[in-house]
């Protein structure tokens, strides 16, 4: 090829090119150095409250966020969370879906209805559950114990605390809410997807409902299932809002963000908080890898359908 | 006789109007759970509008007269701290976040859609892994970066980041709509000699204009909603809605009537924004993998 084709093809690859660059370059600028640093603090034994101490410490921060009792509280607490909230919404969220994959008055409307609790602000949401539903004096709850006991006659009906006698399952129980909406609309789209000339045909052929479902729909959704149960994970495994908002962490509640914020924000041990982040991004990569691998087999046939 | 034959309205056989029914059945029960799911949230409005104590009554108070006492004890009516600045600090770093995001995710989808970058997976899916890193492994950093710099409790800071919160999603979202217009067109287009934005205003924008539009709002939608950096990287200045919304409760003790008429008012834009964009919500939450 004779040069100035050469520089000619090269100056039009980078005009293809130029405008990722800015998205590109911000996005390696403001995420992935600060977790560099991240990953370097986590060698130190570094206490902003004793600047002057100071010093390398190799992977004892690790060591430390493993043996530590209340850290490794806080992992088995995340997984808990994490798995507790993403089985119970993706099921919640398939009911609901079936239920509105069918033609009946109304549906838009319960559709908006549906989605509202994932519109809520995080906080808005976590405040609405820790106060005006689970408050023990007047929290909805416990009005509508006191107010079904009224009925049947009975004078001091049982009112729970609900936050501090189960507060993980008061943390999940809001979260469940929250995210139902999520797995309902993406099983939604799933459902919509299914090819009717070949439900037509199963139900032409004599299959029952539950056969289609079993034989059909299941196998459809399988994919769909997948990707709300990883990207579940991935966004829930990062909450921070409920956890806060709902117990401040007390409790055996405090998962791993939490924890780490903690660490650094108010015991101000900065080398600690980063390995245990530095933890909670190989948790997360090892959840991410699989989500990727999925998102990548939905996105490829996209490709190749394009 | 002949009613099987011709069924009508009256006179369905026995498996139809069982199937009836059942669907009718179904219906009744898809609008029992859409109301019950959103029963919390309605309640939060309810006691928006009663007296402090109304509010606190066990059992509740249905019947109880409505006022607007929340709502104006909340802005401020009481002579109480108004919640005017958060609630524009918030404002300014979602739309300042969302614009910022537009023009740095609009060249990179039109780059990975249209023009087709080699390797356009690759660099898909390292915008994508961004998003997989939590953002509490990064915010350490940030944080003495942020202090060292004197921009602590600064909005512009807050603007930076959630631009890079949501930019791996924006450019995966609108990648899907770009890929969406015809390449055919806009050849056919640059043939007739249309340059670059003729093209984009009269083919692209028509097309995934809506898709971009609803791009936006989600991005809007995430800013709005951020707590974590908010809490750790503002303070009194630069505090958005959410961060005011948890101080609120220890600051003043409980007001729980005056605590859900903020809770609705910080809500409302993302309500109103999230139910427009209600059918490319979960294309877009599901990083353009579903369609």
């Amino acid at each position: 090829m004779p040069p100035q084709a050469a520089r000619s093809n090269r100056a039009r690859a980078w005009a293809t090119r130029a405008p990722l660059l800015p998205a590109l370059v911000f996005l390696v600028a403001v995420t992935q150095l600060p977790f560099v640093a991240t990953l370097v603090i986590s060698l130190f034994d570094w206490n902003s409250l004793d600047p002057e101490d100071r010093a390398f410490t190799g992977l004892s921060n690790y060591a430390s966020v493993f043996t530590d009792p209340a850290l490794r509280e806080s992992v088995l607490t995340t997984v808990l969370l994490t798995a507790s909230v993403v089985v119970a919404s993706v099921v919640l969220g398939l009911v609901l879906a079936l239920l509105l994959d069918r033609a009946f008055l109304g549906r838009g409307l319960v559709r908006t209805l549906l989605i509202t609790p994932f519109l809520l602000v995080p906080v808005s949401a976590a405040l609405l559950w820790k106060h005006a539903l689970y408050n023990p004096e007047y929290g909805l709850f416990n009005g509508a114990l006191s107010w079904a006991a009224g009925l049947l006659g009975i004078d001091s009906p049982a009112q729970p605390d609900w936050i501090s006698e189960m507060p993980l399952l008061a943390v999940e129980a809001a979260l469940v809410w929250q995210w139902t909406p999520f797995m309902m609309l993406i099983l939604l789209a799933g459902l919509q997807s299914r090819p009717a000339e070949m439900m037509e045909a199963a139900r032409l052929d004599g299959a029952g409902n539950w056969q289609m479902f079993r034989y059909l729909t299941l196998p459809h959704l399988r994919r769909y299932l997948e990707l709300g149960i990883l990207l579940g994970s991935v966004y829930i495994v990062q909450n921070f809002d409920a956890v806060f908002t709902i117990t401040s962490g007390g409790l055996g509640t405090a998962n791993l963000p939490y924890t780490v914020y903690q660490t650094f924000y108010q015991a101000h041990e900065y080398g600690l908080a980063s390995a245990a982040g530095v933890v909670v991004v190989i948790g997360t990569i090892v959840v991410a890898t699989f989500a990727l691998r999925v998102v990548s087999s939905l996105f490829r046939e996209e490709a190749t359908r394009a | 006789m002949t009613t099987a034959a011709h069924p009508t309205r009256h006179q369905l056989p026995p498996a139809a109007r069982k199937a009836k029914r059942r669907s009718a059945a179904l219906g009744l029960l898809a609008w029992a759970a859409g109301i019950s799911f959103c029963l919390p949230a309605l309640w939060m409005l309810l006691t928006s509008f009663h007296s402090e104590a109304d509010a606190a009554t066990n059992p509740p108070s249905l019947a109880a007269s409505l006022t607007l006492d929340g709502y104006r004890e909340f802005f401020g009516g009481g002579g109480g701290p108004t919640p005017w600045p958060p609630l524009i600090n918030s404002l300014s770093a979602s739309v300042f976040s969302t614009v910022l995001v537009l023009v740095l995710a609009l060249p990179a989808a039109y780059a990975l859609s249209i023009r087709r970058v080699r390797k356009w997976t690759d660099v898909m899916f390292f915008f994508l892994s961004t998003k997989m890193l939590p953002v509490v492994a990064g915010l350490l950093p940030v944080y003495l970066f942020a202090k060292n710099t004197g921009m602590l409790d600064n909005v512009w800071l807050l603007v930076l980041l959630y631009t890079s919160m949501n930019l791996p999603i924006a450019v995966w979202m609108m990648q899907s709509f770009l890929s969406d217009v015809p390449v055919s067109i806009i050849e056919a287009a640059q043939v007739d000699g249309a340059r670059l934005p003729t093209v984009l205003a009269r083919v692209v924008a028509p097309v995934a204009g809506p898709g971009i539009a609803a791009t936006a709002l989600i991005c809007f939608i995430f800013s709005w909603n951020e707590l974590l950096f908010a809490r750790v990287l503002t303070g009194v200045v630069a505090q958005t809605a959410p961060v005011y919304l948890t101080g609120f409760v220890t600051s003043q003790g409980l007001f729980l009537a005056q605590l859900c008429a903020a809770s609705v008012v910080v809500s409302l834009p993302v309500l109103a924004a999230g139910y427009a964009a209600q059918d490319k919500l979960v294309q877009g939450l599901s990083l353009g993998a579903v369609k």
